[in-house]
């Protein structure tokens, strides 16, 4: 945004202010409130802490985290990091579906919001259709086809689970984001010299570029929180993604909830950088639906 | 720089015909303007010749070269959108060397070519600003710059003054005309407007429901309208016609109208080929009036509007409505019954409506 469209601040006096600042602050107190209790409970070195309003840890300690963080697995008489492996795993799979959704979509997207096909109007039946199936539906045939072509249990079958649920969604966000582009734009710059590929590259895209940081980060979210699918899909430690390695902790006859929230501390924080890296583009993203002309 | 010939220009969506056979040849470095109707093919004729449409039938020339297969790039043309179209996430700056790093210019031709056209359209200051930080009237000029700097052989404007206040829009047609003959390129400009119409205009080509009515100098068209479409487009307030009869009385021709009313025809009109008895509708300007105590005409008065240099008269004549304008500034009253004589008037024929004269 330009310094010329920035409004200028409001003056109310250091009293509205305050006022301001406590309702604020009381939000962020409501919204935090979970997840200080999860950190409390991460840093509690007392087996079972007792439940308590203000979430302070009792007998301080970096336990868990340690256990955690520093998990190791025997690997054929080798000692692997297995949480390293683990966080790669997540991020690998997280960012390649991101990817290659975004890749599938962004062409898909285009032709849907700017050309007139055979077939169009029921493509994108198709695409809503298989929005209204929870992805736990699939899982079972997932299984079978993934096992069919021996892509279990490996980090590309999961990739392509991922992809084909997050394509649908991405193709709907971004043919939105370019339906908002006005054409002429595109038609100025082929007069003044672009192809139709090059209008497309050099004045499309970088329009619907918030959009697209958007969508990715979604895609991202999505395939990085995943349980169910990951859970189904792999069964070797070596390949589990950090959502499943948390559930590992709760199990059926013994929950350790401190170790479970110390992960879920670390699991989040990958995702915690990266909104503070890209949160330029997802407030220009969110606020604007993409693009004005 | 170059000469434009459109040969039976056909341009259909699905089956409608938007364009039909549309011919015309336009002379280097003339300003052509496209007028006609909302939604009669203007803007389409204008995109078929930049290469944004592409024809269904017939050919498009320039300097005798077919274009009509050709990519908007290759056509050497610019264009003027009416919503100006600026590139949004690009700085003015960028904007205007856009076309010009498209087509691999170097570095330092860039900057002076921009340097050169900011200085010209007075946009200099606003060169590190992006156009959503720009007034309509500067996004206006760096649209223009936008298209000057390139240096094109056809500059091509859809309504560029339509978003524009009516102060900077008489200023901006004034340089439009300017820049037009300064660059020695050839224009082909669509608009509404009468005004910009009748000033800017080498030719003036009228299109109705994608048919030329007319190609001609604006002031032929003005004099001479080929047939009663364009008499009546053409001209602000428009033409009034009356229905008619040729009648002859003595060695005069006349015009008899349903009322009895006879408007006598100037010998020399070039209107002596006419069949007595023949029906006919009698063109009259507003402005080709004047009130006299013989007038051949009778105008209850309607209504009157005072626009300062000139008044219009609204009123009936038989059962068909008549305008007529006069200098000054004292009108007629309300109920009053002027007394008209005709001056010019144009005869059509009142089936085809094609021009007499
Ligand atoms: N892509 C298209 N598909 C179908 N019909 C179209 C298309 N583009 C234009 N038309 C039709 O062609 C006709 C002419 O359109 P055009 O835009 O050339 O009119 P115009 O003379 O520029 O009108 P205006 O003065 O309102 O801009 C209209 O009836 C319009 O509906
Ligand atoms: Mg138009």
């Amino acid at each position: 945004m330009s310094p010329q469209e920035t409004p200028s601040p409001r003056r109310k006096g250091w009293l509205g202010a305050f006022a301001i600042h406590a309702v604020l602050l009381l939000g962020v107190a409501f919204a935090l409130y979970p997840v200080l209790w999860v950190a409390s409970l991460a840093f509690s070195g007392s087996a079972t802490p007792e439940p308590r309003v203000i979430p302070w840890p009792s007998e301080p300690t970096l336990r868990h985290l340690q256990e955690v963080v520093g998990a190791t697995a025997d690997d054929g008489g080798e000692t692997v990091w297995i949480f390293g492996r683990q966080l790669l795993n997540s991020l690998v799979v997280a960012t390649a579906t991101a990817l290659v959704g975004v890749l599938i979509a962004i062409p898909t997207a285009y032709a849907l919001a700017r050309f007139n096909f055979l077939g169009k109007r029921t493509g994108m039946g198709v695409l809503l259709a298989t929005q209204m199936f929870p992805a736990v539906a699939s899982a079972i045939p997932l299984y079978l086809i993934l096992e069919a072509s021996g892509l279990l249990n490996t980090r590309t079958g999961l990739v392509l689970c991922y992809a084909s649920t997050a394509v649908p969604f991405a193709i709907f966000q971004l043919r939105a984001a370019f339906e908002a582009i006005p054409v002429d734009l595109e038609e100025a710059a082929m007069v003044d010299g672009a192809t139709r590929l090059g209008a497309f590259v050099r004045v499309v895209l970088p329009i619907a570029r918030p959009a697209i940081a958007v969508t990715s980060l979604f895609a991202f979210m999505s395939a990085y929180n995943e349980f169910i699918l990951a859970a189904t899909l792999l069964d070797d430690s070596k390949m589990f993604t950090l959502p499943v390695m948390l559930q590992r902790f709760v199990g059926e006859y013994d929950a350790r909830w401190e170790a479970f929230a110390a992960g879920a501390l670390v699991v989040s924080l990958p995702v915690m950088g990266l909104f503070y890296v890209a949160q330029r583009h997802l407030v220009e993203g969110l606020a604007s639906g993409g693009v004005k002309g | 720089m170059v000469d434009i010939r459109l040969r039976a220009v056909t341009k259909r969506f699905g089956d409608t015909v938007v364009l039909d056979g549309v011919d015309a040849a336009f002379p280097d470095r003339s300003f052509v303007v496209l007028v006609g109707k909302s939604g009669c093919g203007k803007s389409t004729l204008l995109r078929c010749i930049a290469g944004l449409e592409e024809v269904s039938e017939g050919a498009i020339e320039f300097g005798g070269r077919d274009v009509s297969r050709l990519a908007p790039r290759d056509r050497d043309v610019a264009m003027v959108f009416q919503s100006y179209a600026l590139y949004p996430h690009m700085t003015v700056r960028r904007n205007l060397a856009f076309g010009l790093e498209l087509r691999k210019e170097r570095r330092e031709v860039i900057d002076a070519r921009v340097a050169e056209v900011a200085k010209l359209l007075e946009i200099d200051a606003l060169l590190d600003r992006h156009p959503r930080a720009l007034s309509g009237g500067q996004r206006q000029r760096v649209a223009m710059g936008r298209a000057i700097v390139r240096r094109p052989a056809v500059f091509m404007f859809d309504e560029p003054l339509s978003n524009l206040d009516p102060a900077l829009r008489n200023q901006v047609r004034v340089d439009i005309r300017r820049l037009h003959d300064d660059l020695g390129a050839t224009s082909i400009y669509v608009t509404h407007d009468q005004v910009e119409a009748m000033t800017l205009a080498d030719v003036l080509v009228v299109l109705d429901r994608g048919v030329v009515q007319q190609i001609a100098p604006p002031i032929d068209v003005y004099r001479r309208p080929a047939n009663r479409f364009v008499a009546g487009f053409v001209g602000s307030p428009a033409m009034n016609f009356l229905e008619g009869r040729i009648a002859q009385n003595s060695e005069r021709a006349a015009v008899e109208l349903g009322d009895g009313a006879r408007i006598e025809i100037p010998p020399g009109a070039g209107f002596e080929r006419l069949q007595r008895g023949a029906q006919v509708i009698v063109g009259i300007r507003p402005h080709d009036v004047v009130r006299g105590p013989e007038g051949s005409l009778v105008l209850p008065v309607e209504l009157v509007e005072t626009l300062g240099s000139h008044v219009h008269v609204h009123g009936r004549i038989g059962d068909m409505p008549f305008v007529a304008a006069f200098e000054g500034h004292q009108g007629p009253r309300k109920g009053e019954r002027l007394q008209l004589t005709v001056g010019e008037l144009h005869l059509f024929d009142a089936e085809l409506g094609v021009s007499l004269g």
